[in-house]
């Protein structure tokens, strides 16, 4: 019952956090309480048992992908537009008939999930038990979650692991200039380590 | 944010704590909640921490460009690295019960290992991307590559 609570309170909190983000119009504020936002759902996940989530939900959510997109405001001119006046109901009208229909669909699709919990769900009912029940006693390995992500999902992890890196190297070469056409037009620029860089 | 007094102290009190509390979340993983995606993201954090306060040279310092690609890269070899050293030890891909002498065991190292590449490959490409956003990645990667 206390759980539920403090779920529904912080859910509240999160409505709340979202409906200032609508209504703020510059963009420093925004990142800020998205950040904010991040760390409600962290306390949520942990509410709801999912401590290795809300742990990378905190640590990636409230605070590296604050600090990127702070990074990143820098590249905005300094001044902000300020938005156009809202005009009336019509302006918004369609938009608003889509958003109260997803709305009403996901509403009905939570209705028809089993509770949390539930130990006949779907998913609990079918590799699920095995591995929970081999987890401690044969590999010894307290933390199912970390046996089902390493070992038993050890090839998605693994592809997991690549998206990251392919990830970063994307940026990279975008940002920062790995690319071999900047390197050769920097060289010839400078005129001081020419034809040194062009072999990578 | 390089001359308030408040902040660098506070920045320096915590950076060693953090980088620990992520080495703690990386091999105590098997036991408590955690594991590679979480402690790299921790440890990197530190790292962003630092160069928040003290600035952007001095973090490359700390961890210049070529390091940062080299954890970027090694991570992921760790990773497949492992799963080949199961082939080629009478396994499949990554199967790590063949890894020592019992399967419990081979697991612990298994796992162990492979978290640990999650882990370099989360911080390389966390650390990557805050230099790379923060705009100082260019001129230092010519530099260190060229060398």
């Amino acid at each position: 019952m206390a759980g539920y609570v403090t779920n529904l309170l912080l859910l509240a909190l999160l409505v709340f956090i979202l409906v200032l983000v609508i209504r703020t119009r510059r963009l420093f504020p925004v990142v800020v309480l998205a950040g904010a936002y991040s760390l409600v759902s962290a306390a949520m996940f942990v509410n709801l048992d999912a401590v290795d989530v809300a742990f990378t939900e905190a640590a990636v959510g409230a605070g590296i992908s604050t600090v990127l997109f702070l990074a990143a405001m820098a590249y905005l001119p300094g001044i902000e537009k300020t938005p156009p006046e809202a005009k009336g109901i019509g302006h918004i009208l369609p938009a608003l008939i889509i958003c109260i229909i997803a709305g009403l669909l996901l509403v009905a699709a939570a209705i028809e999930l089993p509770p949390v919990g539930d130990p006949t769900a779907p998913p609990h009912v079918h590799v699920a038990p095995r591995y929970l029940e081999e987890s401690g006693s044969f590999l010894h390995i307290p933390n199912v979650v970390t046996t089902v992500l390493a070992s038993y999902r050890g090839f998605d992890t693994f592809g997991e692991v690549v998206v990251v890196f392919t990830a970063g190297l994307g940026v990279l070469v975008l940002l920062a200039g790995f690319t071999r056409t900047a390197r050769i037009a920097k060289s010839g620029k400078t005129g001081i380590d020419g034809g040194e860089g062009d072999d990578a | 944010m390089l001359d308030n007094p408040i902040l660098r102290v506070t920045a320096k009190i915590l950076f060693a704590p953090i980088i620990i509390f992520g080495l703690y979340v990386q091999f105590h993983g098997d036991y408590g909640p955690g594991g590679g995606f979480q402690a790299g993201v921790i440890i990197a954090a530190a790292f962003i921490l630092h160069s928040l306060i003290f600035g952007l040279e001095a973090g490359r310092r700390l961890v210049p460009g070529w390091a940062n690609l080299a954890m970027l890269a090694c991570g992921v070899l760790i990773y497949g690295g492992v799963g080949v050293a199961g082939m080629m030890l009478d396994g499949l891909f990554l199967d790590y019960n063949v890894l020592a002498s019992d399967a419990s065991k081979g697991q612990h190292y298994g796992i162990l290992l492979v978290e640990f590449g999650v882990g370099l490959t989360v911080t390389g490409v966390m650390l990557a991307l805050f230099h790379a956003f923060a705009g100082f990645v260019e001129a230092d990667y010519a530099a260190t590559e060229d060398e």
